[in-house]
């Protein structure tokens, strides 16, 4: 390879490497400014709540079958897992605690917005994807009607609302699911599994933390389906993409804004 | 306000287009084009596809802003006026889309509805009313309760056609309204531009290229072509034309002005290349 030629491969390679960076900035610069109109326009979506109720019952309750079934068997995994490691410390009694610990803090906010991202999030950007390739979004801004008032907003707020009530239920749930694995087969007793957790599980410690934290995964999942439906190019091939980054962008931002959280509530 | 009102009674164009220019992506598509649209007639655009026909529309319509020279709506610059000021235009305006863009997850009634529960104060009971008179104008007040779905795309047309004069706008636009519809349900889309037209003295935008239908209806045919006006005239005037590219528009000839090939690189040495296509 002669000089010249590996000038051109490294300039080419540079080159290319900027362009990906201008259009990940202009992305995410594009992704704030859809947030900062939705914010803008929700006034209208409260003030018609209906639309918002609408959307709670698309992304809430059509998600309710995959995460009660999720964490009834996260919440027994748990609980056989857990059982394993304690019994050999002597603590079986302290399962409840480490289920209920678990699920609160972590897994019920984490695994929640992993699955609202798969069955929720794909939803939203595959139907606003396709009103834009089939110029549904057109036809609403022709008529004077914002895209983001009557599609955008309603469906943020409804996502944000969904997310917090929806990681309580798996919480719940998973609690119920390492209770019949700990107490009925196992045979750990009833009295010290409930009172250990109602000894340990603080309500402004673990619980409120386990809610802001599902709030925030609920603005960022939302958000990120949201934008990449209205930034979808509007094609088959365009809307099956963006679909696909829904999951993938919105799993890591979920799995890094945990660590972030978590970090500060640990030091407050 | 005097003035204003005054000014637009004197002008006898609804819609003017003043040298516009507009391009994307470094390529020119409009260069400084000009076209007037009297009120109450029927005003078609027509071009081969990619001339920049439905581009036009969105420029009227203020969902893109021209490169040069300007849009008038009714006297305002479109691309001049704020968030509220361009509202306030499309409010003057009902659009028929190419495919309908009808709302999937509304019914048809709803879809009709649609405008006038957003946009105004109507009780329930005269939106009703409203929307059976719009639908009865289209023929399809016997399937307001059809999902878009359920609809074949001569009624999925019209429905967006009663949707669009929901508000008895000023100006109609119509993007390829007779694109992939059958014999009848072309005559009844034809059928219905002209009368609603009429019945609304409202201003009537076509883009299409369907040569037969669009000179059955309109008063008056601007053709694009190279970003250009190429021709216009009335279509009886046009019919009789001798401009070589509106003669082969007009007839659909295969070569002519339009080159059947696209610009492409000597054909016999490019066989003769070896290289690949990268």
């Amino acid at each position: 390879m002669t000089k010249s030629t590996l000038l051109i491969a490294v300039t080419r390679m540079l080159r290319g490497l900027g362009s990906r960076m201008i259009d990940r900035i202009w992305r995410l610069g594009a992704g704030a400014r859809l947030f900062f109109l939705t914010i803008f326009y929700s006034g209208e979506s409260f003030r018609r709540f209906h639309l918002i109720l609408r959307e709670i019952y698309f992304t809430g309750v059509m998600s309710l079958l995959i995460i009660i079934v999720s964490a009834f068997f996260v919440g027994m995994v748990l609980a056989l897992q857990g059982y394993n490691t304690l019994q050999k410390y002597g603590s079986s009694e302290a399962i409840g605690v480490l289920v209920a610990l678990s699920l609160v803090r972590e897994l019920g906010p984490v695994v929640t917005a992993l699955l609202f991202a798969g069955r929720a999030g794909t939803a939203i950007t595959a139907e606003i994807g396709l009103m834009k390739t089939t110029e549904q979004l057109s036809a609403m801004e022709i008529m004077a009607v914002s895209p983001i008032a009557r599609v955008v907003a309603p469906r943020f707020w409804a996502g944000v609302i969904s997310m917090p009530i929806l990681a309580a239920l798996f919480s719940m749930v998973g609690i119920l699911g390492g209770y019949l694995v700990a107490v009925p087969l196992i045979g750990v007793d009833d009295g010290a599994f409930w009172s250990q957790m109602q000894a340990n599980v603080d309500f402004r410690v673990d619980i409120v933390d386990g809610l802001i934290k599902s709030l925030v995964f609920g603005v960022a999942c939302t958000m990120i389906a949201l934008f990449e439906g209205f930034d979808a190019p509007p094609t088959a091939e365009g809307v099956s993409r963006a679909t696909t980054r829904t999951v993938v962008i919105s799993s890591l931002t979920v799995l890094g804004l945990d660590f972030i959280l978590t970090s500060f509530m640990l030091v407050v | 306000m005097y003035i204003t009102i005054n000014a637009q009674a004197m002008n006898p164009n609804i819609v003017e287009i003043d040298n516009l220019s507009f391009g994307y992506k470094g390529r020119l598509l409009h260069k400084g084009i000009n076209m007037m649209f009297p009120r109450g007639k029927v005003v078609a655009i027509m071009g081969g596809s990619g001339s920049g026909k439905t581009t036009l529309l969105r420029l009227i319509g203020g969902q893109i802003r021209p490169s040069h020279g300007e849009v008038r709506v009714d006297g305002d610059v479109v691309h001049k006026q704020d968030r509220d000021g361009i509202f306030k235009l499309r409010r003057k305006m009902g659009m028929l889309f190419q495919h309908g863009a009808l709302f999937t997850d509304l019914s048809v009634f709803d879809n009709v509805a649609f405008p006038m529960r957003e946009l105004t104060d109507l009780p329930e009971s005269m939106i009703r009313d409203l929307v059976l008179m719009k639908l009865n104008a289209v023929g399809l007040r016997g399937a307001s309760k059809y999902m878009p779905v359920e609809l074949s795309g001569g009624m999925a047309r019209r429905v967006a056609l009663a949707r669009a004069v929901a508000l008895d706008p000023n100006i109609i636009m119509y993007d390829e309204p007779f694109a992939g519809l059958d014999p009848i349900s072309m005559g009844v889309i034809c059928d219905l531009i002209r009368s609603l037209n009429d019945a609304l003295g409202a201003t009537s935008i076509i883009v299409s290229h369907d040569v037969k239908e669009t000179f059955l209806i309109a008063d008056y045919v601007y053709f694009v072509a190279n970003g250009e006006v190429a021709a216009e005239g009335t279509p009886h005037d046009l019919m009789q034309s001798t401009l070589p590219f509106v003669h082969q528009f007009v007839h659909g000839e295969k070569d002519g002005p339009v080159p059947f090939h696209y610009p492409a690189a000597n054909y016999q040495s490019e066989l003769m290349n070896s290289k690949t296509n990268d």
